[in-house]
């Protein structure tokens, strides 16, 4: 990683590891950041139900790879099962739901603490093996599962899926698009918050030690073989809630949805946003979602000239997802939230940059 | 018990199990010589079967001509991919390598899904495929037969191949160690895109022999995947291993048919067996059964 500039204003010193520690390092990023949420729960209703619906895939698509982020980014263990714990989490929640009744609201945490435990299973590999070796192995835990919900009917429906409602609070239910948007914004700031949290603690630090030197941290007292396993629990733990907000979200799960394809694409908005940076996570769920529509429409225009463009489109988005992963390794392996970084300090050391 | 089945899967097994094995083949020399794990193996394949397709239906050549114009191809291709894509992420930590080949599968798949289309389609009969043969009492096509003899030439190719030429001794030296290939005047960047031209051209020959064996389609990539169970089955930088294990994994996988078949009715479990295997492997063996172990200091 090279070295970037973040700036405070003068007079900003710190005197104390708990100034150090602090979730937002200024009063002016603790505002901005609260401001920003209100400007969003404020513009909500106002902004149409199409904007509305990709903000809430995006918030649940956040949350997954803020997920996949500590396991990958932070802790440097590479999966390529997410899509298959983000399914599990989606028929967990609806299997609680449908078969013991558990209210739904209660069934996604649940749902997310179900995965966890299978995320712990698959995760044991990963105690002795890394690198390429557990990039396979999760590999193998992706179409293991996924032949596991095509087949276990009192789990998932089996090839016909499960239907999923939506939820309920008190008779207050989240039924349109608004409400559930407002649901799904609550679970990405708890997990926004919380990840943040938890990469400022002694456990966050222990993963960054075991992505950075495994045996150095080992002899440092880091015990490997805990937090690799538990990486994967907490990562495991976001996939399943994402999953569970995604299934009772479009009402219906089906094994289809959760494909390597899908696992990819997890991979991709955390490579494309910046590997270990929860912000990133966000932005990059957010281009990987938007980028397939902007080419959407980048062909329709196509299509005028080139009429055989049209034949092309849902190819076209999936080129695109393969050309993005592939131009920003290339280009810009640190991601979107490291070209962010570089403008602000540029705005700060106005003068003095270039 | 019905042996005529059994035996008539496991001699299937072993037959595509070598296929398995050649593809295996390609995916280790990628490996070893560059270290970088090579996840659009599966679409090298499918682009040779589909380039060779094109050029028998479309053009109208003979097929030994298509066959010959498929492996220029397939050799820029392989060169093209490697300088491009690969050489400036030399030095990049070991998720960025997996994710870019990764994205280039993607990327392929799509393009070729858009380009040749979604349906599997024949090659036109150019051996007599279709016909069986009886040989002691089984059934077996020649089109497998063909496969196996293509199989092992294949193999006895890449033996001589490293074994006695200039650029074979080149490659080894470079897979022990870059440093000192390097300083032993082998160029270090011929030899990593010399080693993707082989193994995109070897994936685009087995990749036309399971194209006139079953038939071509994207699906095909399917044997890309399969390709991880057998490397970490014979150890990920050994070319002998990726062989055997290609030939346990095409004999498991025709195995676990007939037992499903057999005994247990539970639907296509030959698909998800090798998996099974590769977990199993991971925990208890992860260095496979010719890999070698990597000793780390601090």
């Amino acid at each position: 990683m090279s070295y970037v500039p973040n700036p405070r204003p003068a007079g900003d010193f710190r005197t104390s590891y708990t100034d150090d520690n602090r979730l937002f390092k200024t009063h002016f990023e603790t505002r901005a950041a609260l401001v920003l949420l209100a400007l969003i729960i404020v513009a909500a209703p106002f902004i149409g139900n199409y904007w509305l619906s990709q903000l809430i895939m995006i918030g649940i698509y956040a949350i997954a790879a803020i997920g996949l982020n500590i396991l990958v980014g932070t802790t440097g263990q590479i999966s390529l099962g997410h899509a298959a714990f983000f399914g599990f989490g989606a028929f967990a929640s609806a299997w609680l739901a449908n078969s013991f009744g558990v209210p739904i609201l209660l069934a996604m945490p649940a749902a997310a603490l179900l995965t966890t435990a299978v995320g712990m299973i698959f995760g044991v590999p990963a105690a002795r093996i890394k690198g390429l070796y557990l990039a396979i192995a999760t590999l193998a835990s992706q179409f293991i599962l996924t032949d596991f919900f095509s087949r276990a009917e009192w789990f998932s429906g089996g090839v016909y899926g499960a239907l999923a409602e939506r939820p309920n609070l008190f008779g207050f239910a989240f039924n349109d698009d608004l409400r559930y948007f407002y649901l799904v914004l609550f679970w990405l700031v708890v997990t926004a918050v919380a990840v943040t949290n938890l990469l400022r603690s002694r456990d966050g630090r222990a993963f960054v030690a075991v992505r950075d030197h495994y045996l150095s941290a080992e002899v440092m007292g880091v015990n490997l073989t805990k937090y690799r396993i538990l990486s994967f629990g907490i990562s495991s733990f976001f996939a399943g809630l994402a999953g569970a907000l995604f299934g009772h979200y479009l009402e219906y799960v089906s094994v289809e949805g959760f494909t390597i394809l899908l696992s990819i694409q997890f991979l991709a908005m955390i490579i494309i946003g910046g590997l270990g940076s929860v912000y990133g996570a966000i932005l990059g769920a957010a281009f990987i979602l938007l980028l397939p529509q902007v080419m959407e429409s980048v062909t329709t225009m196509a299509a005028y000239i080139f009429p055989a463009m049209e034949s092309g489109k849902s190819y076209v988005k999936q080129m695109s997802i393969g050309a993005a992963i592939i131009l920003f390794l290339i280009f810009e392996p640190e991601g979107l939230i490291h070209r962010w970084q570089q403008i602000r300090a540029s705005w700060k050391l106005f003068p003095f940059s270039r | 018990m019905k042996w005529d089945l059994f035996f008539q899967l496991l001699v299937n097994g072993l037959i595509v199990g070598m296929l398995y094995g050649v593809v295996a083949m390609c995916f280790v020399l990628i490996y070893k010589s560059t270290q970088v794990v090579n996840f659009a193996q599966g679409e090298f394949l499918v682009l040779g079967a589909w380039v060779c397709l094109a050029l028998v239906t479309n053009m109208q050549l003979p097929f030994f001509l298509a066959f010959i114009f498929t492996l220029i191809f397939m050799v820029a291709f392989g060169i093209i991919v490697q300088t491009v894509i690969l050489r400036p992420l030399i030095g990049e930590p070991i998720i960025s390598v997996i994710m870019v080949t990764i994205g280039l599968s993607i990327f392929m798949q799509a393009l070729m899904n858009w380009i040749f289309g979604n349906d599997a389609k024949r090659f036109p009969d150019v051996f007599g495929t279709t016909d069986v043969v009886n040989i002691a009492g089984l059934n077996v096509e020649v089109a497998y037969l063909l496969s196996l003899v293509l199989s092992i030439v294949i193999m006895g190719v890449f033996f001589w191949f490293f074994r006695f030429t200039r650029h074979g001794l080149a490659m080894r030296a470079t897979a022990f160690d870059q440093q000192i290939a390097q300083s032993l005047g082998i160029s270090v960047k011929q030899t990593f895109a010399m080693a993707w031209a082989i193994s995109a051209m070897v994936s685009g020959v087995a990749g036309i022999v399971i194209g006139i064996v079953n038939s071509v389609s994207n699906s095909l990539a399917f044997v890309g995947i399969k390709v991880f169970p057998a490397v970490i089955l014979g150890g990920l930088d050994s070319i002998v291993g990726a062989v055997v294990g290609g030939i346990i994994v095409g004999v498991l996988e025709n195995l676990a048919e007939f037992v499903d078949g057999q005994y247990l009715q539970f639907g296509n479990l030959y698909t998800i067996a090798p998996f099974y295997v590769l977990i199993i492997i991971l925990m208890i063996k992860p260095y496979g059964l010719f890999g070698t172990k990597d000793i780390e200091r601090i």
